[in-house]
């Protein structure tokens, strides 16, 4: 994992979760480059480069979907520390929760989220959205060169 | 005009492109909830009910689409205002220009935007890209109810 490049992180605690994204990443070939890491503070150790991931070559990913609800360190603290870090703060996050409650929704834009997604239950529906949202910020939103 | 919800916001100085973007909205049915804006001015007099727009009944689009090169008003700052504005600053505004230069893009993400994309130059593309973007700003991404 150290050796290849990153383009989707996800951190989702739920193996539930992680399963069906990683079933619907692979039926729409986007599984190749995903990261999975199970809690908020592996998730920070991942992306800043440090704890068990120190030796990773420390390149942002192309995309985070962050849960919300995360062991550890919380996905709205990730977010903010995401944002604090001026090598960080351009790496597109989305919001994948369970949670359609407007004060998480309004907390994660003010917290500078880019695109908030409530999963759905069903699982064509789930599958649909991650193909969704992999193409758009994999294929169509654009980044600066100097920081990916 | 002001009687029916606007979904969607696009500001557009360029008829050509105009024509090009309303062209793929209406072939993927989304040009419904359409308004076009064709400079700055008039797009913070639309969003922030003012001027021609002060009778409009003020209710957030869904997405607004921003040119950066515009008349009167530069997009950067119709992007400023909108984040600046409590009412206004969590709606999703996706930057869709010509200009792929970094320079541009970090200075959107700085400002807040939630996407940036590089208009495609061949129609076929820019037609895809509309749909994309539309289906995932409409569809998929959620945004907090009590600013709408």
């Amino acid at each position: 994992m150290h050796d290849k490049s990153v383009e989707i992180l996800l951190v989702e605690d739920n193996p539930n979760d992680e399963m069906l994204a990683m079933h619907a990443f692979k039926k729409h070939n986007l599984a190749n480059k995903v990261h999975v890491v199970r809690d908020g503070a592996e998730a920070l150790e991942f992306i800043f480069c440090t704890g068990v991931y120190a030796e990773r070559l420390c390149e942002n990913p192309r995309m985070i979907l962050l849960d919300k609800k995360l062991p550890l360190v919380d996905g709205l603290e990730v977010l903010r520390q995401i944002r604090a870090n001026p090598r960080t703060s351009m790496v597109p996050v989305v919001m994948l929760t369970a949670a359609a409650e407007d004060r998480d929704i309004i907390e994660s834009y003010q917290l500078r989220v880019n695109s908030y997604i409530v999963k759905p239950v069903d699982f064509e529906q789930f599958s649909e959205t991650v193909r969704q949202l992999g193409y758009y910020w994999m294929l169509i939103n654009r980044q600066p060169t100097a920081v990916s």
